[in-house]
């Protein structure tokens, strides 16, 4: 606070651009957040047309480029990362795998971030009982091993792409609500909330209006690193062969693949962990520059940046 | 020109921030003697503590950069020293106390240790460590030493733990005690003991003491000299006594003038019949009695003032009336039906009629809403008060009404200053076109000449809308040019009622005669002579 210049009476207003202009503007200032958007709206391009444009492309086998190497510009584009062990391009079935990879993990995330938030609200702003059942749910789904709920669930439903991001989303909830929860009983007790009650608003009106938006960057935060979990959990689960099964691919399935022959094609596994590691780093950034710049009191330091340096 | 025992001389810093550099503090130079209180005093902002803040290279650079000046020290300078020199200086010769002991005790020490490691920290061995911070803790009157020092901060007063801080500070027997803003946070009754302390231990020790404050009673019980900063910039220097008498500057003058407490007391309003009784109101929170058998009266347009140090239940009685806590007995009519037992639904259309403006604005607005959104937000949770298609004409009417101009609507909380904000949720408060608004400490948190203002914001908005007005406050001046009745409260108990006059100058209780006592007067005259009072008082 002490380092945001105090107004004066005096002080001139300038005119606000308008909202657009403005985030496009706080964008451009800090160029990770924008090549990290850049990234990610063509890993969303991917995950649309992908199957539609290199969808048999992807599945042909060819086994007389088994393992083949990166970087042998001679077989054309796709195969400039290599093929795996039955000859596919990987290149193509990264693009491939992008859809069911975001679906699974999107899907995932979204659903228990939302579930889990809800209920983190109400445990937090509603009565003391209320808050400790839904506690104690929570409770038991931490302490169940996920892994063996995982797998008892997609052994009675059968393994599915829904089946999946169900099981995942049930296993992450607790994440969101306990630290919906614990921020929500300590945003409660501030002035402002009074102040809304002494108004007449509405519990409905309070947790949505003033407290929400006070917790939601801290999820966004906890939700884009568990983009990355989630991933990792399905290709755990494909592997024991409950979870995405082929010729169906994701990224976390190819890693799995990969990985009896890493010592002797490393790339197998190495081009699907590095998009991994790429968009999830992407998500954590972008987050982060939204955490500054939908923050009214944190806004200057991106509206700073661009002013000196663009 | 003789050496001076700390002096700071043509002193500029300035720091690299959002809207470009701000020049925090400009050419300052000041020096303390031996034995000497200096006082600097101003305003949030002035930049009063960013020199002693270089003194103890406390500045973090960047984004702070000391752009000129020195500081003499021991006939060395300071700012040219290496970090391990200065950290050998810092603590053992020059001490400091902060406004707020709390947050610089460390919790999970006991305080004897804490004290104990300033001492060794500075190479004294810990067996005489030890006997050194009980002879201190017992010099600084604090009841049991010896248990004492076993026990941790939080089981101290606010008062005892500046002592205690006061008694960490001069461990390491320094030349120099800097206390910034050291009775700020405490009751007056307690402030005036913890200066009374300091000024003891100057005369024992012979130590210079700096005394940062923004209340000119502070400058009148304990400062020889004072140095008055506005801006950035020291706009005037002298005797304590004839800065106060003599004042050059205008900004020195208005600083002085907008003192509280000069103004003309109210006369009572004609007796009628009150809009809100209040009988018997009770609250424990586990043993703790907060409010016992509570009880008064409010007329229309009338203004009570609560009056009350911490842990009095003012705050307590407030938050009951509105309903934020429920009380375990009692009952308040408001217009003949009781707060305490309307339904939800019944309680929501009355919600109208009785608002609140909280002490620190800064907390009390959400940050992340425009003050546009603010104050419709008034509206939108009563919207039968205003169609939709007004709203932007009325809040550019309120916002007049409070002093602040229509184009603000569409900037958040934190563009405004301490005052401004405070009339933001003024304004906040008059969407609603209450009849009663309980002001909760509502200018404790702001600075002298800002809170005249806002007085007189509320006054007028007395006079024009006739709003009733609870105004809660630890400070007797501050409520008496502003209120017609003063209740002054006690460990929940009501000590005494009466009319602004009644309680200012014939107080019946000894609580409210020891409160008035306890106040500071700006002028150091007054200040000398009740000092000179109590010695008399006090057994030899």
């Amino acid at each position: 606070m002490s380092n945001v210049p105090a107004m004066t009476e005096a002080t001139p207003l300038p005119d606000e651009p308008s909202a657009l202009r403005r985030f496009l503007r706080m964008l451009w200032a800090d160029k990770f957040a924008l090549a990290a958007l850049i990234f990610l709206v063509v890993v969303v391009l991917m995950a649309l047309l992908g199957p539609v444009l290199l969808g048999d492309v992807a599945q042909k086998q060819n086994l007389r480029g088994r393992n083949a190497p990166p970087f042998e510009w001679d077989r054309g584009w796709l195969w400039w990362m290599g093929a795996d062990s039955l000859g596919r391009p990987l290149l193509a079935r990264i693009i491939v795998a992008a859809r069911n990879t975001m679906t699974v993990a999107a899907g995932a995330v979204i659903f228990s971030a939302l579930i889990g938030t809800t209920l983190g609200l109400i445990a937090g702003y509603a009565s003391r009982r209320v808050g400790e059942a839904i506690m104690r749910v929570a409770d038991v789904i931490m302490s169940f091993p996920s892994l063996l709920l995982a797998v008892i669930v997609l052994y009675i439903l059968g393994p599915s792409v829904t089946n999946v991001v169900i099981v995942l989303a049930i296993t992450r909830i607790p994440v969101y609500l306990r630290t919906t929860r614990a921020e929500v009983l300590e945003i409660r007790e501030r002035m402002f909330v009074s102040a809304a009650r002494v108004m007449g608003a509405s519990p409905r009106r309070i947790v949505l209006r003033h407290i929400l938006p006070v917790v939601l960057p801290t999820l966004m935060t906890i939700a884009t690193l568990d983009f990355a979990y989630v991933m990792l959990a399905e290709s755990a689960l494909s592997f024991l062969g409950i979870g995405i099964q082929p010729p169906e691919i994701t990224w976390g399935l190819m890693i799995a693949q990969g990985k009896e022959h890493l010592t002797r094609a490393w790339w197998l596994s190495f081009w699907p962990g590095l998009a991994i590691i790429l968009t999830t780093l992407s998500l954590n950034l972008l987050s982060n520059w939204m955490r500054i710049a939908l923050d009214p009191t944190q806004r200057w330091r991106l509206e700073m940046r661009g002013r000196s340096h663009g | 020109m003789a050496d001076h025992l700390l002096e700071v001389r043509n002193l500029s810093v300035e720091f690299h921030t959002a809207g470009g550099v701000v020049k925090a503090v400009k050419n300052v130079s000041w020096h303390v003697e031996r034995g000497e209180t200096l006082a600097i005093l101003g305003e949030s902002g002035s930049g009063k503590s960013v020199s002693t803040s270089a003194i103890l290279d406390l500045i973090d650079m960047p984004p702070g950069r000391i752009t000129s000046g020195e500081i003499r020290f021991d006939g060395r300078d300071l700012l040219k020293l290496g970090s391990a020199e200065r950290r050998d200086i810092n603590g053992r010769r020059i001490a400091m106390i902060f406004q707020d002991p709390l947050s610089h005790l460390n919790p999970v020490y006991t305080v004897g240790w804490q004290i104990v490691e300033t001492m060794t920290a500075h190479g004294l061995p810990r067996s005489k460590a030890q006997s050194e911070a009980l002879r201190l803790v017992t010099r600084v009157g604090i009841p049991n030493p010896s248990d004492a020092l076993r026990k941790y901060p939080h089981e101290f007063s606010g008062g005892q733990r500046q002592r205690l801080m006061i008694a960490m500070a001069l461990a390491m027997k320094p030349d120099v005690l800097i206390a910034d803003e050291p009775t700020t946070a405490l009751d007056v009754t307690v402030q005036a003991e913890v200066l009374a302390l300091l000024k003891e231990l100057q005369r024992e020790t012979g130590m210079g003491v700096v005394i940062i404050t923004h209340d000119l009673g502070v400058v009148a019980e304990i400062a020889d000299r004072v140095v008055v900063m506005n801006a950035g910039e020291i706009v005037e220097a002298g005797i304590a006594r004839e800065v106060y008498h003599n004042p050059r500057h205008p900004y020195t003058r208005k600083l002085i003038g907008a003192a509280p407490g000069k103004g003309e007391m109210h006369d009572p309003l004609p007796r009628a019949e009150p809009v809100l009784k209040v009988r018997g109101v009770a609250k424990t929170y586990g043993t703790f009695k907060a409010l016992d058998g509570v009880g008064f009266d409010l007329m229309a347009g009338e203004t009570l003032a609560i009056v009350g140090e911490s842990g009095s239940g003012k705050s307590t009685l407030a938050r009951i009336l509105l309903r934020l806590d429920e009380p375990d007995a009692g009952e308040a009519l408001w217009k003949g039906r009781d707060l305490f037992r309307l339904s939800p639904a019944e309680l929501f259309a009355l919600r109208r009629d009785l608002q609140m403006v909280f002490q620190d604005p800064t907390q009390s607005l959400n940050p992340r809403m425009t003050v546009f959104q603010l104050i419709t937000e008034a509206w939108i949770i009563h919207p039968e008060i205003l169609p939709k298609a007004q709203w932007r004409t009325r809040v550019a009417d309120l916002l007049a009404q409070v002093g602040l101009r229509p184009e603000h609507a569409n900037r958040y909380p934190h563009q405004f200053s301490g005052g401004q904000r405070q009339r933001i949720a003024i304004a906040r408060a008059l969407a609603l076109e209450p009849e009663l608004i309980i002001c909760d400490e509502a200018v404790s948190a702001l600075d002298v000449s800002v809170q005249a203002q806002v007085i007189e914001l509320l006054n007028k908005l007395r006079r024009e809308m006739g709003i009733a007005f609870i105004f809660i406050a630890h400070d007797l001046p501050v409520v008496r040019d502003f209120a017609d009745h003063v209740m002054v409260m006690q460990k929940g108990r009501v000590v005494e009622y009466g009319t602004v006059q009644q309680v200012f100058d014939a107080p019946r209780q000894p609580y409210t005669q020891a409160l008035l006592a306890a106040g500071l007067d700006p002028d150091p005259d007054v200040q000398a002579a009740r000092r000179a009072e109590r010695l008399e008082r006090r057994p030899a």
